[in-house]
Order: C-alpha cells, then sequence, then structure tokens
C-alpha cells in the first residue's frame, strides 16, 4: 500500500481504540460488570486493529511480476532495444521508443469486476514509427533514429499527444481513436475510386457507421534543425504551451504552435571550443513554476534558472554541487560524478539526480549539499577502470519519483533495479529476469556480495553481467505500479494486492 | 597482470631492477632481467600483451582485476621526499613507477578511446569531453611531477609545458560541429609537422598517409552506401585494427617503421609517442593503427582522413 493508505488505516483503527478507551474509563467508574467486560473486549479489539495498522506502516511494500513485452530470444536486434519509458499523466497509457525510432504505446484495460485481484494488464494500443534515419550530408555522418526520449502532453480531448525526440528532431504526436466511418459519398464509392458524374442520379447525406476500433497516429509538428549537438532532454512546460529542448550545449524553448522557429536560452559553449570542458546532461522544467527550470551538468553540478530574469538564461538562479570528498579523489572522480538525470518532485520542492554510483536528493533551498545520498552500487567503485576501458562508465542511468514523493527508483546492471525508501531508509534490490515471470509471483530481493564468503543466495561482484543493464524505468503516477526497460524487453511489475 | 613497464622506460634510471618487484606480481616464466633490450617479438619477454589489454570481454571475466587493485594501491601511495635516506629513496621509486604506470596505461587508453571514437555517427560530445578531461588532469599531473617534461625533452626536443593537450585535439567532434574554428588549428599543426624532420617516425607516418588517401576517397564511398554496416561493424573493426596489428606486426610494422627502434613496436610506445607528438595532430596515430590494417570495412582512420580533406577543401573554396 502506498503510505497514504497506511496512515489512513491506522487513524482509523486509533480512533476505535480512542472510543474504547473512553468508554472503559466510564464503565470503571459506573461499576457495571458485564458492561466492562464487553467493553475490555472490545478494547483490546480495537488495540490489536490499530496495532495492525501501524504495522503495516512499517512492512515494505512487496512487489510482484505481471507482465513482460518482448521477445525471449537470446540474440537481441539492436533495433528491438528500448530507450525510453514514460507513463501518461492518468497512467492509463505507458509508451516506449526503441533504438529503431519506433513508438509502441500500452494501454491499461478497465478492471474487471470478476477478477478484482487482478489489477489492469497493459496491452498494446498503437505502434508507429516516429523517425527515420537520416544522413547528415554536409558532415557526413549518420543521425541516428533513435527515440532519445518520450514526453506525454496533459489530456485536453479525446485525443492524447506526445513529443518524441531522436538527437536531431522533436515531433509532436497525436494518438486517436477512430469508431466510426462515414458510409455513403456521392462523388465516390465505397472503394474509394471516383464515380463517373454522368452515372449519378440522386444525391444521398453520408451517414457514419462504427466500425473496428482503429488507433492512428499523426504527426501534427516537426521541430527540427534547431539543435547542432545531440538532443538529451525535452521537458513540456507547466503552462502546457511551451516545451524546451536541451541538448549538450544549448537549450532551446519552443511554443507548441510554431516550428519555425524557437527561443534560445541556454548557451554553455564557449568561443573557443577547445576551452570545452562541461555539457549539459539533463533539464528539465518545474512542474508548477512555469519560469523555473533545472540543468545539470557532466562536472556533477546543477544549475536552476529562472526565465523572468533574461532571456539568455546564462546566469543561474541557484547553484546545486556537493564539495568532493578528498578521500574518494581518484582519476574517475569527474567522470562518475557527471549527472546522468534530473527529476523534480511531484511536490516541486525537491529534485532528485543520479550520478554513476550514487542517485543524491537535492532540497531547493539548500545548495551546498543535497539532503539525502543512496549508493546504488557502490561495489563497483573498485571496478572503475575495467568499468572506464569497456565504456560502462559512460552508461547514463535514469531515476523516477513514485506518486507521493517517498520512493525513488533508479536501475543498475545484471538487470538490477533498486527502490529506496525515503521514509524508512530501507532499501531493496530486485532483478527484471524471465525466471521470476510467473503471474503475481513476488520479487525475491536481490543481494550482491562484495568479498569474502558469499551466501547462498547472493551473487558476487566478478559475476555481474555489464551487458545486462536498467537505464531507463518509469512509475505510474499513483498507483505501485513500475515498468523497467531490460534491454529489449519491458517488465511491468505491480504491488501485491491482498 | 600489471602495466607495461616498456612504456616508461625511458623515464626510469637504468639501473631500476625492477625484476622481482612485488608490485609488479610477474610469474616466474614471464620475468626478464633485462627489460630495456627485450624484444617484444619473444613472447617469454613480454610482459604486458598490449593487444588484449583493449580486448576484454564484458563478461564473465576480469581481467582487470588486478589493474583495478593497482589502482587502487597508486592512490594510496606516499609522497616522495627528495631528502629521504638511499632505503626511502628505493622505496620511493619502486612504488612511483607502480602509479606512474597505472597513470600512464590510463593515458593510453584514454588516448585510444578519442581517437578510435570517430564512427559513421557522431560520437558522444558528452563521453568525448569527459576522456579529454582525464587526459588533461593526467597530463597536469604529470607536468607537476615533471615526468610529462623527460618525455618532451627526450622526444621532440622541445621542452615545453605549454604542449598540454587541449580539447581541440582530443574532441575531434567537437571541433566538427564548431564551424571551422578548428581548421586553421588543423593546418598549422600540419605545417609543425612537416618541419619537425628530426622524427624518423614522422617521416614514415607522411608517407603512409599520402598512400592512404586514395584508398580512402574509394573506401568512404563505399560506407556511405553501407552506413548500418558499418554502424554494426565498429567493435569488429577494432578488433580487426589490433588483430592484424599483432599478426603483421613481425612483417608490415617491421618495413613501416625499418628505421625506428623495435622498441617501438608496442602500442603503448606508440600511443606515447603520438601523444608526446600531439602537435602534429592526432590524425597522425590513427595511420599507425591504419597502415597494416588492409580491410577497407574500417572507417574510423579512412573517415577522420577524409573528414580532413573535406575540411581543407571547404576551407581553400572560402
Amino acid at each position: 500500500m502506498i503510505p497514504g493508505e497506511q496512515i489512513f488505516i491506522f487513524m482509523q483503527g486509533l480512533q476505535i481504540f480512542v472510543c474504547q478507551f473512553v468508554c472503559a474509563c466510564v464503565c470503571v467508574c459506573l461499576k457495571k460488570d458485564k458492561l466492562y467486560t464487553n467493553v475490555i473486549v472490545s478494547y483490546l479489539f480495537s488495540a490489536c486493529v490499530s496495532l495492525a495498522g501501524f504495522g503495516n506502516l512499517m512492512q515494505d511494500v512487496l512487489w510482484c511480476f505481471s507482465q513482460v513485452k518482448g521477445t525471449i530470444d537470446i540474440g537481441v536486434t539492436e533495433a528491438d532495444i528500448i530507450s525510453t519509458v514514460e507513463f501518461n499523466h492518468t497512467g492509463e497509457l505507458l509508451a516506449t521508443g526503441d533504438k529503431g525510432g519506433r513508438v509502441v504505446i500500452f494501454q491499461r484495460e478497465q478492471e474487471s469486476k470478476n477478477q478484482p485481484h487482478r489489477r489492469g494488464e497493459y496491452n498494446v494500443y498503437s505502434t508507429f514509427q516516429s523517425h527515420e534515419p537520416e544522413f547528415d550530408y554536409l558532415k557526413s555522418l549518420e543521425i541516428e533514429e533513435k527515440i532519445n526520449k518520450i514526453r506525454w502532453l496533459p489530456q485536453q480531448n479525446a485525443a492524447y499527444f506526445l513529443l518524441s525526440t531522436n538527437d536531431k528532431t522533436v515531433k509532436l504526436w497525436k494518438v486517436s481513436e477512430r469508431d466510426k466511418r462515414p458510409e455513403g459519398y456521392n462523388l465516390k464509392d465505397e472503394d474509394g475510386r471516383l464515380r463517373d458524374p454522368s452515372m449519378i442520379t440522386m444525391l444521398r447525406v453520408p451517414v457514419l457507421r462504427p466500425m473496428d476500433l482503429m488507433v492512428e497516429a499523426t504527426p501534427r509538428r516537426v521541430f527540427a534543425n534547431a539543435h547542432t549537438y545531440h538532443i538529451n532532454s525535452i521537458s513540456v512546460n507547466s503552462d502546457y504551451e511551451t516545451y524546451m529542448s536541451a541538448d549538450d550545449l544549448r537549450i532551446n524553448l519552443w511554443n507548441f504552435e510554431i516550428t519555425n522557429q524557437s527561443f534560445n536560452i541556454v548557451d554553455i559553449k564557449p568561443a573557443n571550443m577547445e576551452e570545452l570542458t562541461e555539457v549539459i546532461t539533463a533539464a528539465e522544467f518545474h512542474p508548477h513554476h512555469c519560469n523555473t527550470f533545472v540543468y545539470s551538468s557532466s562536472k556533477g553540478t546543477i544549475r536552476l534558472c529562472d526565465m523572468r530574469t533574461s532571456a539568455l538564461c546564462d546566469r543561474h538562479a541557484k547553484f546545486f554541487e556537493e564539495p568532493e570528498d578528498p578521500s574518494n579523489r581518484s582519476f574517475f572522480s569527474e567522470i562518475i560524478s557527471s549527472i546522468s538525470d534530473v527529476k523534480f518532485s511531484h511536490s516541486g520542492r525537491y529534485i532528485m539526480t543520479r550520478d554513476y554510483l550514487t542517485v543524491k536528493v537535492w532540497d531547493l533551498n539548500m545548495e551546498n549539499r543535497p539532503i539525502e545520498t543512496y549508493q546504488v552500487h557502490d561495489y563497483l567503485r573498485s571496478k572503475l577502470c575495467s568499468l572506464y576501458e569497456n565504456d560502462c562508465i559512460f552508461d547514463k542511468f535514469e531515476c523516477v519519483w513514485n506518486g507521493s514523493d517517498s520512493v525513488i527508483m533508479t536501475g543498475s546492471y545484471n538487470n538490477f533495479f533498486r527502490m529506496f525508501d525515503r521514509n524508512t531508509k530501507r532499501d531493496v534490490t530486485l532483478e527484471a529476469s524471465r525466471e521470476n515471470s510467473k503471474p503475481r509471483a513476488i520479487l525475491k530481493p536481490r543481494k550482491v556480495c562484495v568479498g569474502g564468503k558469499r551466501r547462498k543466495d547472493e551473487i558476487s561482484v566478478d559475476s555481474l553481467d555489464f551487458s545486462k543493464k536498467i537505464l531507463h524505468t518509469a512509475w505510474h503516477p499513483s498507483e505501485n505500479i513500475i515498468a523497467v526497460a531490460a534491454t529489449n524487453n519491458l517488465y511491468i511489475f505491480q504491488d501485491k494486492v491482498n | 597482470m600489471f602495466a607495461s613497464v616498456r612504456s616508461s622506460g625511458s623515464r626510469l634510471p637504468s639501473s631500476v631492477e625492477l625484476n622481482g618487484s612485488q608490485e609488479l606480481e610477474a610469474p616466474a616464466s614471464l620475468r626478464c632481467h633485462d627489460l630495456w633490450t627485450c624484444s617484444p617479438l619473444v613472447p617469454e619477454c613480454r610482459l604486458w600483451d598490449p593487444v588484449h589489454m583493449f580486448l576484454t570481454p564484458v563478461v564473465p571475466d576480469w581481467p582487470f582485476y588486478n589493474l583495478d587493485t593497482m589502482f587502487v594501491r597508486g592512490l594510496k601511495r606516499k609522497c616522495f621526499d627528495g631528502e629521504e635516506d638511499i632505503e626511502g629513496t628505493l622505496a620511493g621509486i619502486k612504488a612511483i613507477p607502480s602509479y606512474n604506470l597505472q597513470r600512464q596505461s590510463l593515458l593510453d587508453m584514454s588516448l585510444v578511446k578519442l581517437q578510435l571514437c570517430h564512427m559513421l555517427v557522431e560520437p558522444n560530445l558528452c563521453r568525448s569531453v569527459l576522456i579529454a578531461n582525464t587526459v588533461r588532469q593526467i597530463q597536469e599531473e604529470m607536468t607537476q611531477d615533471g615526468t610529462w617534461q623527460m618525455i618532451n625533452t627526450q622526444s621532440t626536443g622541445q621542452a615545453s609545458l605549454d604542449r598540454l593537450v587541449s580539447t581541440d585535439i582530443l574532441c575531434r567532434s567537437s571541433r566538427e560541429q564548431a564551424e571551422g574554428k578548428h581548421v586553421p588549428g588543423y593546418t598549422t599543426y600540419n605545417k609543425d609537422f612537416e618541419g619537425d624532420q628530426a622524427q624518423d617516425s614522422s617521416e614514415t607516418m607522411s608517407t603512409a598517409s599520402s598512400v592512404q588517401v586514395p584508398r580512402n576517397l574509394q573506401s568512404n564511398v563505399w560506407e556511405m552506401e553501407n552506413p548500418q554496416e558499418n554502424k554494426g561493424n565498429f567493435q569488429k573493426s577494432l578488433d580487426q585494427i589490433f588483430e592484424t596489428l599483432e599478426n603483421k606486426s613481425p612483417n608490415s610494422v617491421e618495413d613501416l617503421f625499418s628505421e625506428v627502434d623495435n622498441s617501438y613496436y608496442d602500442l603503448d610506445t606508440m600511443l606515447t609517442g603520438m601523444m608526446s607528438n600531439s602537435k602534429m595532430g592526432h590524425c597522425d596515430g590513427l595511420e599507425t593503427f591504419s597502415s597494416p590494417t588492409a580491410t577497407a570495412s574500417n572507417s574510423n582512420c579512412k573517415s577522420d582522413l577524409n573528414e580532413l580533406d573535406h575540411i581543407v577543401e571547404i576551407l581553400v573554396e572560402s
């Protein structure tokens, strides 16, 4: 249960407990024997209920397998590798983008009343080719069609809108349903062929007849040619009229209606490229304040900017950086401090950043250090040279908040992903694998042993599979449903429903 | 597993006996009594296998675990104070080579990464910048140690501390995107390269480059038709580079470097030489890799040279 529910049950139990206690006191005062016994029994009962509620607070969520999408083939087609996962604002739709430029949207089925213990499942709703590979003839370089990010727009009518981007171009897609089609045109027959006008003897009004549900995706806007470098993030503003796209050195602000212009709001390109030492790695708008956004850099810093101060937000309003720990200094210190993802909490009060070995939660009001730091896989600290050699040290992991901002999740290697509860300070490591793929099978927590004796269920650091990495995860906006992308498979896990 | 001693051989006093040093942990069969005259062609004397250092399979073997331990140890090295007694001096010398070796191997690795990250798809700018920063950090440290100074005096005769390699050279991709800013730099470097005739290796490199150019144009046309294949071939081409380098090393490399010492066969030394001659432009280092390789599918070096031609053409036209 999400903590809100747990507190509710606890409070209910507490209320009963208090009432019964008062009654017990009254009975003692009045000295009515039979009533006294009954009250004592009900008092004990209510105490148990409240304790149960309290006990629920301490209990961790049990995650169990729900679905897996994708093939079981041993050989992975490069184009099938999932590169982004995103729930929409209600959680009804789940979109994934892959390296082949395709977007697949899953829709949650309505919960059936016959099977209340099964939550709605996600089934394919629509799939379309968002981006095609392009060739830049001027530079003799190919532009990959890999979808870097997908962001949903809040729903304003019957259609769904999402932004998808590859390295250079952002596209706005409209996904709409069609379940009626017009029949009875005058100038065309049913096949679409034009009728000979001289053969038409009477006029009729076309009528709408029901048809099989068809979901069609159409590109409504194409925002191209604004980025010299690779786009790494897009973020929809809370005014729902603008959005920003960030590449390695610049951030551009777009209006959804205008595709041939964008405003450049951040530019960190040095006049002399020889002096380039820092790039932008991620950017996001504040969830409530449409003038505020943050961007992270490869040097481990986060800058918060206010667009009201100036047109070009080169000067930050806040600068978040944690001073380096001199005892941990090595040649790889800078590389592992590079932030790969930054996310605002739903409340807008905190930001979470992911660097190679840790996840940090920052309070917007405190710039000199994060308020919480969680070690994701500190056992890799001694392996940094090998990870540098095989390029794993440059992997960009993402991180997500849950709906109530109490739990954060991020991925690791060997298809492990980690969850940290900010309230209880407990963490758990789970695995997305086919072995745990029985319906509603509870996921067993995994553990990595660093050295010395390896216990039965533990896995040693040297046996970790570094080709199986979980970079992209998503959490349902209000429920405990998570989507985890493991290379070419998408796993959906839910919490255990009693 | 231990880093190459040969690469730092030019910087260590010849009297230091590294045989039996505990930091190296050399198996008895591979121990060599006199490291400085040992040739890599003799397998028994090959202390460090340059090819397999860079061909590590990711899973499940970890041949570099020892390298990591070395790094851990290196970080804890003691400060070497010049006023220590003889015992302390010897201990200091023994500790420093280990750290220097690690640092050198990391530098070599980083340079290889930067040079060989050129594919048909634009390389990741963030990765390039991070590697370049690491290289710069190592070079600054080496400058402070005085080791950088020693490389310069020995190889080119120009002891200049301003020769820290800038991002301009290292981050090739970012420079291309900076609409022609780097081109004047390129032509400058070419002039320096041509003027520096003291190096035998530079002569052979220049001849190699002229040979490569016509081949590059043909192969580049081929690459444009098969962009998808080339993307997937990056790993293969990287393996191919080193495999052919190793296989053909006794013959073709010998022909190429007939005037050069045998000790320059080692990958790391070539890299060190490339690094110290960085003013000439990093493309030359690529040519030393590509020359023995006959495979047309290796797009890395050839596309670089082709891009260079493109850029020069654009410059000339404008």
